[in-house]
Order: structure tokens, then sequence, then C-alpha cells
């Protein structure tokens, strides 16, 4: 049979966002892929300039649905970096039970969608059904399900109480015990390692060389962790380990993820025991002081980075964000080329993709002629101009909303 | 003549036939769900589903040939509503029983993988067309094992009749334990046969899309849909005339009866298979099929040659 070319995206059942995926095929086999990035860009970035620092903790979080606290909690700890700022030891703690207790939801949303991925239905309804319990206790921690909005320049919002304290432990048990059960369906079911094992193959020196990170990096054997490399939060203070696995495959993806799940449980225990008394935030000056920062941040999906730049008003000059799939998409082609066409989506989901966080750019095509423009900033008010010339409207006197 | 089309059209033919199938598609729906933790669909489900189908726009692709695409789908429910007329279902007998008639049942519940295989094909689409090539890829690692599994039975009872091997492991309902291997053999051939998982392999939806039906929608998609709850009936009861024949009562209503409950039985063993393993990889389903179905179904025609031999001379 001849190599045929099939595209896997933008538009597919495998992926939740959109993303295009072009295989060549040989047989079942996979002669050569190709990624391309850019159907989802939000222009947030840009957004945040025009916004206050306090507004823009709030479009940050969105940058995400699912590690919202992570994107939030690396921009403040920029931001306060440059301000000087120290947080209250409470708000800390804070901060680290809500960053656990969203790694604990990401992983096991994660989980379910590896099951989903390899035709196991029922791992899926299992997972997420439980998966509602963590939900359930940041709901009731925080007032939302998703976007937290616990995080604030100078320390967090909400405090707990005792009775959400003993909420958390509660959940915490059954939640441990389901845990531990998937851990065993994972590592002893055949046919779960039948279809992950030495699937995606990432040796580490290519992991390395590629710049992965996050579970994707631990799995290829790697110690990683920003969490012990550069202490955040309240982690210098807390006793967990970093898991590490030398499988390189799918199946060693999946192992990280499922035993930093227990360890999480782990640190949430600590941090709500030790949680020390105090204020939860301190005030800081709407202007921000010239200077710039970044920060690095464990997401559940690797290391997110934010960079920003001050120049003394209540607007930041400048938010650059480095979202994890980013780091972890270099090594895509690598890890599918040479498989099975059966194992794409698995190992493209193994890297825990959010392409929403990660497109910087939009591509258009004329599908026509195949001819692509591509505008810098100043350029796009150019072209806007020019064409409400045309219809008789003059706004080349207006001025610009943002400097370029 | 009036009453041979009645038995055609109504009972046991064809009307009979989709009743089954949307019943026991909400069984098997029902009993997945409950498994997985879910609450599952109403009973009216199927139905709603396949009229909602019915009413649907149908779009065929432009590149496709017309004809071909719409009667596809009616060669698949005609093949499975043909088979069914040849199982024995209130009885020991089939309606109109003749020497080897479960050779023309294996054949006849083959059309419909063949034509899946056609309507990939002729779909002109590219995960339709990968469909197929699965799809057919897969038809010969369970096909010989299901054969073989049959075989054995049929072996052991001298026929090649559904009603005659009924009839044998009736007088002699211990000879069918013998079987045991065939029957699990045969069992799993089935999933492979009805492409569930974890045989979904022709159309995994997070690989290829819809696979070989991705082209397919409304009334034809419907059609498709009913001939697959079809053949699962029919397989279902093709499975219990020949490995549970015993407990057959005289009366037809209650053998009617006691056949629902066997086919409900195979259907509660082909859903829990569905929901307890993760899909397999196309060449690992050939490799098991291969490695441990073909040999298993040989035991089984050994296991029947040796006791026609001892036992029964």
């Amino acid at each position: 049979m001849a190599k045929m070319m099939i595209p896997l995206g933008p538009q597919h059942p495998a992926l939740e966002e959109p993303e295009s995926f072009s295989l060549l095929l040989d047989g079942e086999r996979i002669a050569a892929a190709t990624v391309a990035l850019g159907y989802n860009h939000r222009g947030m970035e840009k957004a945040c300039e025009s916004r206050t620092y306090i507004q823009d903790i709030y479009l940050l979080e969105r940058i995400c649905g699912i590690c919202s606290h992570s994107h939030s909690s690396s921009y403040v700890q920029a931001v306060e970096a440059i301000a000087g700022i120290e947080i209250p030891k409470r708000a800390a703690y804070l901060r680290t039970l809500i960053g656990e207790l969203e790694r604990v939801h990401s992983h096991l949303l994660w989980l379910g969608i590896a099951g989903h991925e390899i035709g196991f239905q029922t791992l899926f309804m299992f997972v997420w059904r439980d998966r509602e319990l963590v939900m359930d206790l940041l709901e009731r921690l925080t007032g939302n399900r998703v976007n937290y909005g616990m995080n604030t320049i100078g320390g967090v919002r909400r405090d707990i109480d005792s009775t959400q304290t003993e909420e958390v432990l509660k959940a915490l048990d059954i939640l441990e015990a389901r845990t531990s059960y998937y851990i065993k369906v994972c590592t002893e079911e055949q046919s779960i390692i039948g279809r992950l094992a030495g699937v995606g193959k990432l040796p580490r020196e290519d992991a390395l060389r590629l710049g992965a990170v996050g579970p994707v990096l631990r799995a290829s054997g790697v110690r990683r962790d920003m969490r012990k490399d550069d202490p955040y939060d309240a982690y210098s203070e807390l006793d967990f380990n970093v898991i590490t696995d030398d499988h390189a495959d799918v199946l060693g993806r999946t192992v990280v993820r499922v035993f930093e799940i227990m360890e999480s449980y782990k640190i949430c225990r600590q941090v709500v025991r030790n949680m020390p008394d105090g204020p939860i935030a301190v005030k800081v000056p709407a202007k921000i002081p010239t200077g710039e920062a970044f920060s690095r941040y464990e997401a559940p999906r690797g290391e997110d980075i934010h960079y920003v730049r001050s120049n003394g008003t209540d607007r930041p000059e400048r938010v650059k964000v480095r979202a994890p799939t980013l780091a972890n998409l270099a090594s895509i082609t690598n890890m599918i080329e040479g498989g099975y066409l059966a194992d794409v989506p698995i190992v493209i989901a193994a890297i825990d993709p959010c392409f929403s966080c990660t497109d910087r750019m939009i591509r258009v095509q004329d599908s026509r002629s195949g001819r692509e423009d591509r505008y810098d900033w100043a350029g796009l008010r150019q072209y806007s101009i020019d064409w409400y010339k045309k219809r008789g409207v003059d706004l080349s006197q207006t001025k610009a909303a943002w400097k370029d | 003549m009036a009453l041979s089309l009645i038995n055609i059209l109504i009972f046991p033919g064809f009307l009979f036939l989709s009743t089954l199938a949307l019943a026991f598609e909400y069984v098997d729906r029902k009993l997945c769900a409950r498994m997985q933790n879910r609450v599952g669909p109403p009973w009216y489900q199927p139905i709603a589903d396949f009229i909602k189908l019915m009413s649907k726009e149908t779009v065929i692709p432009t590149e496709a040939n017309p004809s071909i695409f719409k009667s596809i789908p009616i060669f698949a429910l005609a093949a499975t509503a043909s088979a069914f007329l040849y199982i024995p279902i209130w009885g020991q007998r089939s309606l109109y029983p003749f020497d080897c008639d479960l050779l023309v049942v294996l054949y006849f519940l083959t059309v419909p993988t063949l034509t899946f295989f056609l309507a990939g094909w002729f779909s002109s689409s590219l995960y339709a067309e990968i469909g197929s090539i699965r799809a057919m890829t897969q038809l010969f690692a369970y096909e010989v094992p299901l054969y073989m599994a049959l075989l054995g039975p049929a072996l052991l009872a001298g026929s090649w009749s559904i009603s005659a091997i009924t009839a044998f492991y009736h007088q002699n309902p211990l000879l069918s334990l013998l079987n045991l291997p065939g029957l699990c053999v045969a069992i799993i051939a089935a999933q492979g046969k009805l492409e569930r998982a974890p045989f979904d392999i022709p159309d995994a939806e997070t690989e290829i899309v819809g696979g070989t039906f991705t082209e397919y929608s409304g009334r034809y998609l419907g059609l498709f849909r009913m001939a697959v709850d079809s053949e699962m009936v029919a397989l279902a009861a093709l499975i219990s005339a020949i490995f549970f024949p015993a407990l057959l009562p005289a009366n037809p209503v209650l053998g009617l009866l006691v056949f629902l409950i066997k086919v409900l039985v195979v259907v509660f063993i082909l859903a829990v298979i569905k929901t307890a393993f993760a899909r397999f990889r196309i060449d690992q389903m050939v490799t098991f099929c291969w490695k441990i179905l073909a040999p298993v179904s040989l035991l089984q025609i050994v296991i029947d040659i040796i006791a026609k031999g001892v036992i029964l001379s």
C-alpha cells in the first residue's frame, strides 16, 4: 500500500483543543510527523498591558482551565519579586494547599483522558467520578471549581477555618484509598501495560536536548522539579519526594503522575497540620516600581514561566508566559515517528497538552491561493486605518491605545 | 405462502429480530453503564436513537458512489436477518432447517464485516479507508478461530445442521461441557466480529474518528447500527444454540423464554468484556487471535474428535 498523509486535527476526537498534526502513514506505522501550532491565539499577553496588575491576575488565571492556580501564582510571584514584597507565611501555605489540590485534580483528569485515548472507558468513568471529590473540595475552599480566584498580589484572598480543614483531611483519606487502587490498575493490569509500555519512547538524552519539562522529563529519569530546585511558597519547609521513573515511555509518564498524586496528598496533610496563624495578605501599592522579574512554578504539566516588566505605573509594560506544553511539544514528533497510528492519541495525550495556553501567533492562509500574510502590531494598525479610510472613516489621528 | 411471509417479515423474522436488536442494545448499554458506575440510558433510548437517525438529513460525500453508498447498509441488514432465520429460537428446530445451514449462517454473518469494508472503502475518506483496512485485517484474525470453535461441536454431533447439533446436545447435555474451550473462543471472537471494545479497532474514535462509518449519517447510519445490533443478537443466538443446548422445554412459549435468557447471558458476558479491557492495537489483536485463540480452537477440535472416538463408539 502507498504511503498516505492523514491529518490529525485541527478538529479530531482525540484532541480537546485545536492543533494540527500531519502524519505520513506507512500502513499502520508513522513514517513522519509534523506539528503546526497556531489555531487558538487569544492575545492575552498583549491584553495584560492594558490592564492593571490586579486585573491581570483574573486574566492570566484564565489562560488555562486546569492549571489556573499555577498561572496566577507564577504571575503574582513575579510581581511580588519586582515590588520586593514578602508574603505572610499563612498565605504561602494556603497557596501551596490549593496548588497541590490542583495537581491532584489535573493528574486525575489526565488519567481519565489517558483511559479514554486507549479505549478504556471504564477507567475514564471511574477516575472522573472520584475527581469530583477534589473538585468539590476546591469549591468548598475557594468558592469555584476551576478558576479559584485565590491569589492576589501580596497573599491570598480567602482564609480557611477549622471545619474546612476537617473536610480536607476527610476527603484526602477517601482520595488516597481510590488513588492506591488506580496505581494498582495502572501498574498491574495487562491490557493497559500492553498499550502503554514501550510507546512514545523519549530517552533521557533526547528529553534533555529537546527541553522537556514536568512529568515527561521525570519519566525519562531526570530529577527536576521546581518545588525542590527553586522552592517557592512553603515547599522548602515540607517533606516530599520527587517522583522519577526510568521507563521513558507513556507507561513511565503514567506511573510518575499517579505517584505524584500520592505525594500531593502527603504535602496537603502537612500543610493543613502545620498551617501557621497570622494574616493572609499584605497591602501592596497599586503602582509597582520599575523593574523586571521572572518566576518559575511547577504546574501539573511542568515548569511554567512568567516574565513581568514594570515601568512604575499601575500597568505592566510586558508580560510573557511560557506554558509547559510549549516546552514539551518539541519532543512530540520524536515520540510518534516510527510508532503505530493507534498510539498517536495516547502519545500526544501523555504530555498532557494544553494547546490554547501555548499559542502565541495565528497564521492566516488563503485557502485558494495559499498566500500567507503576517502583520506586526504597527502593520496591523496601519491595515485597520487603511480599511476604514476606504470606507470613508479616517482614524489615522486617533491615539494608539498601546505603545508598540 | 402467507404464513411464510409472516414468518420472514414478522416472527421470527425481520420485525422480531429488530425488536430484539433494540432491546439487547438497551441491555448492553445499561449493563455497561452500571458497570462503569453511570446511570445509563432509559429503556426507550435505542428506539429514540433509531427514529432520530431515520429522520435526520443524510449527507453523501461528492466523491462517493451514491448507489453503492446507499445500498451497502441494506445488504448488511439483509444478511443478518437471513442468518437469524436458520437459528432455532423456540425449540430444537429452526424455521427452515437443512443440511449445512451452520455454514450458511456463518457466511451470512461474515457479510456485515465485508459491507463495513466496502462502506469505508467507497466513502473515499482517509479515516474510513484506514478503518476498512483494519476491519479486513481483523476479519482474518478472528474468523478462523470462530469457525474452528464452532466446527468442534459440529464434529462431535456429526452434523452441519444447527438444528441437528442442538437436538444432539439436548439428548446428551453432559457432552456440551466438553465444548467449554470453544465457547470461550467463540465469545471472544464474537466480540471482535461485532467490533466492540477491546476490539473496536476499525472504529476507534480517538484514532480514526468514526472509522468505516465516518462519512455515514442519517438513515444509512441508522440502518448500519441496526445491522450491528441484529448481528449481536444473531451471534448470541448462534452461540447459545450450539453451546448451551440443554434445558429446552417442548412448549414453544417456554422455549422462547429460555432462548431469551440464554441470549441475555451471552450479551452479559459480552458487556463484561467490553467494560473490562483497554482497546487492543491491531498488531496485538492479530497476535492474540493467532497465538491464543487459534490453538485453543484447535484443541477444541482435538477434544471433540477424541470424545467422538472414545465415548460415542
